[in-house]
């Protein structure tokens, strides 16, 4: 017979729509089995308790990205993070910061999304295409895994100590996609890119203190790719070429 | 009046595809009820079938060869016109994927990388990692960014308006805004995916409820072949996240409590690496006579991947080795994992040909929503990612070919009549005073899971169905908590659902009346395929009473006759 253990969750309620109600915390009284997700007792609280509860989720295997939140203190995917690994019975749960909340613990992405947009996130090429594949090496694709791992979950966004100061700086994830591409031997992108991240509001505004790592859920090191855009900048200064 | 050239609902693989391909040339709208990024695509695992012909075993694989493994994998079922064109295009479609700049995982001498999978005669299967959807999903939102797709992002249809035989628009649900809003369009493309969640047991990520389906089918498209459900082998037991395939496909073994490969029973040559469908019976009986193992989660089977090696499991298979230690606990590396089979895919869906066009002139569906069929009554490993991506172009092509010959004029009063009717049923739902919804929801998908399973029966589909329509009989009085539209995801489930019961009933019925066993479709009763009487397709459409209509629709063969499928 499996044991079930009482727990307290408190989560954070906001609606934008109603902004002279505020914020507050709500709590809510659940028995919960060993093995639970975070995920999994949410949508047991909006089933069985409060149908009013907002919180966005998808493939519950933190793959998709969509349930970053501050869960204790911490952000993580509510979908992998285990109810009982915290030591304690309460459980505070609140949405990723440096975003504007639209209801509870969903947030408004759209600063997240532009960022992301503006690195050109994508495949530039000048070559023509061959009939078959590009060649890659086995070495060449290995250059890239880790920023190819990122599932734009935004939670280094929300763990940036200079995004909470200055919502213009482009933010972690955006520049690990953009050294995905700078790093891809296939790619041909204009070294003009670079001059736009040339600033404060790119690479040179990372503190450095690696808030993004520790809050990665899929072990990327955007710093990385903050260090290896920086030495990309310096290489093109020095030599007119960057890679 | 919102108005589009194309309105592509859904942001997976196919609906991004048909938007890529469209988008230069006409004013085209996508919708997706999460982030498109977040669609479940992003999930698929092991990875995309295409004759490269890159592995050294693999040199004289062609498109002919992964035709006749996809009509045999199918049990015949498939229509083989429609696997043709799928196998001819799985090249093109990978090659134009790695240009846009997917991350495949390479062989030594640079090209794509290609492992075994179930039910291929070569090793076929493109990958990278295990993380093929992830990065297929990411290449094409990359794309679709590149070209400035206008996307609706959380904006959920609630209705497809079709009036005298053709299509003019869709009413969709803004979730942030709250509102109800009528949009026209000369042509709409469903890619709105599987119906996972219409099990209890399911590998599927939570949005797939298959509501796009049941959307189309509640205006008059018909749907086909409902009643094969893939059930996938290997579900993680507890939360029934997939265990990829790739696990068997690298050299994974599946043992029971008597410390036994038993696939040498059910398949001796193909072993592991039988069909899917082939696998989870395997699996199931093996439980079923007492030969799992026990856990407070459930019976289950290992399924065993220790002798690759920590190397070659990091390597090929890391995302498994973190979902086993996320959620459940164990290393790979030093301890099996415990799977049991759940459900997986919908081989069904809407009723479609090869361009993906339906019998609504305007409406299209392309990608796991829709039945082409090319999957048949099985669908095998690395089909789907290629189906997606493959019907997604040729949709593009067919609307650009419809739109070219056509003069094509929606209308508005067809669009403000189903927008009303929307709104009236969205009050109900608010004023009703029954149940929530996640008890409905809950007692449909356990019916499901126990009653039209893996292995069926006359008396259980009986059972089945008359709780279908003791369900339906509930839902007509679902409320929700708070009249508010604005962020409320119970009342987006409360809509859903509805479309989900119907879905559900399709399938239901499809099992019942099919007298035989085909690939998924597995009769106790009916135990030998019946090409005689059931080599043809189920057509159901909503019939008067409320209960769908069945007919049926003739295979098309080219050049594969049905022979006995064995492995």
């Amino acid at each position: 017979m499996i044991k079930e253990t009482a727990y307290t969750f408190k989560i954070l309620r906001y609606d934008a729509k109603k902004p002279d109600e505020g914020a507050r915390f709500q709590s809510y009284q659940i028995r919960v089995i060993p093995g639970l997700t975070i995920l999994a007792v949410l949508i047991r609280i909006r089933d069985e308790i409060d149908g009013t509860l907002s919180f966005r989720s998808s493939c519950r295997s933190a793959v998709c990205g969509s349930c970053a939140m501050v869960i204790n203190g911490k952000i993580d995917l509510a979908c992998r993070t285990q109810v009982a690994s915290f030591g304690t019975n309460t459980i505070i749960l609140e949405p990723l910061p440096n975003f504007e909340i639209i209801k509870d613990l969903v947030v408004d992405m759209t600063p997240f999304w532009q960022m992301y947009e503006k690195v050109r996130p994508y495949l530039i090429r000048k070559t023509p295409d061959p009939e078959k594949e590009i060649t890659q090496s086995e070495e060449e694709r290995k250059r890239i895994d880790q920023f190819v791992n990122c599932i734009l979950c935004a939670s280094c966004y929300g763990a940036c100590p200079v995004l909470a100061r200055n919502p213009d700086y482009i933010g972690p994830a955006a520049m690990a996609k953009l050294e995905r591409f700078v790093l891809d031997s296939r790619d041909e992108r204009p070294g003009d890119i670079l001059d736009e991240i040339n600033n404060e509001n790119g690479v040179w505004g990372c503190d450095t203190v690696f808030r993004c790592i520790d809050a990665c859920p899929k072990d990327v090191r955007p710093t990385d790719s903050i260090v290896g855009l920086r030495k990309a900048i310096l290489k093109k200064k020095l030599f007119g070429k960057y890679r | 009046m919102l108005e589009h050239d194309v309105i592509i609902v859904g942001g997976g693989l196919s609906g991004l595809r048909a938007a890529v391909g469209l988008c230069e040339r006409y004013n085209v709208g996508l919708l997706s009820k999460v982030h498109p990024i977040r669609s479940h695509s992003i999930a698929a695992q092991g990875g995309i079938n295409a004759s490269l012909a890159n592995h050294p075993d693999a040199k004289d694989d062609s498109w002919e060869k992964h035709t006749f493994d996809t009509v045999k994998g199918s049990d015949y079922l498939a229509d083989q016109n429609a696997v043709e064109i799928m196998c001819k295009q799985a090249p093109i479609i990978v090659y134009e994927m790695e240009h846009w700049g997917c991350p495949f995982s390479r062989f030594p001498d640079g090209s794509i990388a290609q492992r075994p999978f179930g039910g291929a005669g070569y090793p076929r299967t493109c990958y990278s990692a295990d993380i093929t959807g992830h990065v297929l999903l990411n290449t094409l939102y990359e794309r679709a960014v590149s070209k400035g797709v206008k996307v609706y992002s959380e904006w959920y249809v609630i209705a497809l308006v079709t009036d005298n035989g053709q299509c003019h628009g869709v009413i969709a649900f803004d979730l942030i805004n709250g509102a109800i809003v009528p949009m026209k369009s000369k042509v709409t493309l469903f890619a709105t995916g599987g119906y996972g969640r219409v099990y209890q047991y399911s590998t599927n990520a939570l949005i797939n409820t298959g509501s796009g389906i049941g959307i189309a089918y509640a205006a008059g498209v018909p749907t086909k072949d409902m009643e094969f459900v893939q059930f996938h082998p290997t579900g993680l037991i507890g939360t029934n996240i997939l265990m990829t395939e790739a696990c068997r496909g690298e050299g994974g073994y599946l043992i029971n409590n008597k410390n036994e490969r038993f696939m040498e029973k059910y398949a001796p040559k193909a072993m592991e690496l039988a069909p899917r469908d082939i696998v989870s019976r395997s699996i199931q009986t093996e439980i079923d006579e007492g030969r799992g193992f026990e856990h407070p989660l459930g019976k289950y089977i290992k399924l065993d991947i220790r002798h690759l090696g920590a190397q070659k499991i990091l390597e090929k298979l890391p995302g498994i080795r973190n979902i086993c230690i996320d959620f459940l606990g164990i290393d790979p590396i030093y301890e099996p994992i415990p799977i049991m089979p759940c459900q997986h895919y919908s081989m069904g869906g809407i009723d479609t040909n090869e361009k993906a066009e339906t019998e609504i002139k305007g409406f299209y569906a392309a990608g796991e929503c829709a039945c082409v069929s090319v999957h048949g009554a099985n669908r095998l490993g690395g089909n789907s990612l290629l189906d997606t991506i493959v019907f997604g172009k040729l949709s593009s092509i067919a609307i650009d070919e419809f739109l070219k010959g056509n003069n094509v004029t929606p209308q508005e009063n067809p669009i403000k009549n189903r927008l009303s009717a929307m709104e009236e049923t969205v009050k109900r739902i608010v004023n009703n005073t029954g149940e929530r919804p996640f008890s409905i929801h809950a007692d449909l998908s356990k019916n499901m899971s126990a009653n039209v399973g893996i292995f069926r029966k006359k008396d259980e589909l009986e059972t089945a169905i008359e709780n279908i329509l003791k369900i339906k009989d509930r839902y007509k009085n679902v409320r929700v908590s708070s009249s508010d539209p604005h962020m409320n995801y119970e009342l987006l489930n409360a809509i859903e659902l509805g479309y989900m019961i119907e879905v559900a009933h399709t399938i239901a019925i499809g099992a019942y009346l099919r007298e035989e066993s085909r690939g998924s479709h597995s009769r106790r009763d009916f135990p030998a395929r019946d090409d005689a009487n059931w080599l043809k397709h189920t057509i159901a459409r909503p019939g008067a009473d409320g209960s769908p209509e069945i007919s049926f629709k003739d295979v098309i063969i080219t050049r594969y006759q049905p022979m006995e499928r064995k492995y």
